[in-house]
């Protein structure tokens, strides 16, 4: 089943046409991973997916409740409502609030006591409250960091910083979770529990994922289709094996690794 | 989890009990008129220093505006109570949705856009408010004032105590609101917005929704707190609801800490209080405002009870430390 279908996006900013044409299909339980060279687009691509960005050309279909919705043009609240979550390149908690409250937060469109029942205490405000609670300290259990959840998120030592930014987009109840650079700034034993974080996720939640990422032992460890970009276009797209071998992705990108690698 | 209601019922209990014994202290004579006078004048600048803190500093969202808010509930529940010989109540809540309609109506267009727009629009809100009460001389007076307002209570219209009684129900009210709301799932959406906007909209947060439910809210006890001013002191000029008002409520809300419905109340209190005592300072508080501002702003940007968060780590760290002395003692 399709999960999203992006058909023939393109945007401009003034004169620069940072994406033309990308298309991408998504199906139910892929892990894809977006990559290329720096500038080409790739979190550009993310903002429109997510609706920060309304493509200049072409259409985004989200499939919600089974059916596919064309999501072009709508907000991000409106896009994260309808499963789909995202965490960001440079890290973007609430800083100054708990960790727990970082989490509370992800769950309020959910939340059905409404603002008058808050100021005036209802039994049903309170209800709902303990079970919001609940939800989120079993989701930072996954993720062992429910000790600290009452620590203020700016806190926390990188690598959870970057744990409980995914941990608060699934409490948005994603079908769809993009993933920007997760294993940004990350130590290599650090980007192989990422790795099997991502993987862990991906089978307890059932999420479809896609993920841009710079570090290439990731994105050839855990993803199963690669996407490559450059300058705003794709280049290339296969198996990860297949982008290792692609002349036009070793030219505009992987190239270069290998002679400084060697 | 019971340990917190305990604490809630017993923060309950002593604010009642307070009450009633300051609403005795002052029908008996044993706190004099002038006291009281402050106390409660002290008490309207709270509740409107608490609008302000529920759009400035929770939401994040700076408005400049507050004193204009305050005028439009001002004249709106005067001329409620003196033209349609509305009940004191009703006039000033209704006072209070007259007000929330122009915020609703600034809000609209301003708070779509990110960044310090608000701040520039409600300041020229504030002003022309300013003008067309001096310049709307049917229902405002005009330049001369308006005289003649009826006091909270006819027949003790000398008595502070009935003054003092509404405008205490009106901030415990105003407390209860916003902190009940602020300890909500609203309320974290609210605050949200103020720690990361563009977070906040990933989340499925209804950016626009939330500042627009925050702004006319607060615009809405902003009115109240007019209309409870109008009530209090009789007497209405448009000079009282100049841009420096509303600098007042913001130097009470930075002090006491953005974004702390303690530090507000406490900071509302002493600085009314000190403006009693520094009268003498006249046009200087000009001077000396601003230059408040500024050192806070450098020094210590969470106010009031940023310096007692300070300190209480400060006190839990020398306690640790002396445990730990305790400790080295009994090995040896």
């Amino acid at each position: 089943m399709t999960v999203l279908k992006v058909e023939n996006i393109s945007i401009c900013f003034g004169g620069l046409k940072a994406v033309s044409n990308f298309n991408l299909q998504l199906e139910e339980g892929e892990l894809v991973g977006l990559i290329g060279p720096n500038g080409a687009g790739k979190t550009t691509i993310f903002n429109m997916i997510t609706g920060v960005y309304a493509p200049d050309e072409g259409r985004i279909l989200l499939n919600s409740k089974d059916v596919l919705k064309n999501i072009t043009g709508l907000k991000p609240h409106q896009i994260t409502r309808l499963g789909m979550a995202r965490t960001f390149q440079n890290i973007r908690l609430f800083k100054d609030l708990t960790v727990l409250d970082n989490v509370r937060i992800a769950y309020h469109f959910n939340v059905k006591y409404n603002a008058l029942q808050s100021i005036f205490r209802t039994l049903g405000y309170y209800k709902e409250e303990a079970e919001v609670r609940e939800k989120a300290l079993t989701l930072l259990k996954l993720f062992k960091i429910e000790q600290k959840s009452d620590e203020l998120a700016k806190n926390l030592p990188y690598g959870e910083q970057r744990k409980l930014e995914i941990a608060r987009a699934l409490a948005t109840n994603p079908r769809l979770l993009l993933l920007d650079e997760p294993a940004a700034g990350m130590n290599p034993q650090e980007t192989k529990d990422l790795m099997q974080l991502i993987q862990f996720i991906r089978e307890e939640f059932k999420l479809t994922i896609l993920l841009i990422e710079h570090d290439m032992n990731l994105v050839m460890g855990i993803c199963e289709r690669i996407v490559v970009l450059d300058y705003g276009q794709q280049i290339a797209a296969g198996s990860p094996e297949e982008i290792k071998k692609d002349p036009r992705v070793i030219k505009a990108y992987l190239g270069e690794e290998v002679e400084t690698g060697a | 989890m019971s340990n917190n209601r305990n604490r809630k019922i017993r923060i309950a209990a002593f604010s009642a009990l307070g009450f009633i014994g300051m609403v005795g202290f002052i029908y008996w004579g044993i706190i004099d008129e002038y006291t009281a006078q402050i106390l409660t004048f002290a008490a309207i600048n709270v509740i409107i220093a608490l609008s302000l803190n529920l759009i400035s500093g929770f939401t994040g969202q700076l408005a400049l505006g507050h004193a204009g808010f305050m005028a439009i509930g001002a004249y709106s529940t005067a001329a409620l109570v003196m033209q349609l010989k509305a009940p004191i109540l009703a006039a000033i809540l209704t006072g209070g949705v007259i007000t929330a309609v122009f915020g609703f109506l600034i809000g609209f267009p301003t708070l779509r856009m990110r960044g310090d727009y608000l701040a520039i629009v409600t300041l020229g809100f504030g002003e022309i408010i300013r003008v067309l009460m001096i310049n709307a001389e049917k229902i405002t007076g005009g330049a001369a004032g308006l005289k003649g307002i009826p006091s909270f209570s006819e027949d003790y219209t000398l008595n502070p105590v009935f003054s003092f009684i509404w405008v205490y129900l009106f901030m415990i009210g105003t407390i209860i609101l916003i902190n009940n709301l602020i300890k909500s799932s609203q309320g974290r959406a609210i605050v949200s917005i103020r720690e990361d906007e563009i977070a906040a909209n990933a989340m499925g947060i209804n950016v626009f929704y939330y500042k627009m439910f925050s702004f006319t809210l607060s615009a809405f006890i902003a009115g109240i707190g007019g209309g409870l001013y109008a009530l209090f002191f009789g007497y209405l000029n448009p000079t009282m609801f100049n841009f420096l008002k509303s600098v007042d409520f913001l130097v009470i809300v930075v002090l006491g800490g953005m974004g702390s419905i303690v530090g507000t109340i406490a900071t509302g209190f002493i600085l009314t209080y000190l403006q009693e005592f520094l009268r003498f300072l006249k046009d200087y508080r000009l001077v000396i405002y601003p230059l408040i501002l500024i050192v806070i702003m450098l020094f210590k940007p969470a106010g009031l009870i940023g310096l007692l968060e300070d300190f209480k780590t400060w006190r839990r760290r020398r306690l640790a430390e002396g445990k730990g002395v305790l400790k080295a003692g009994e090995r040896a």
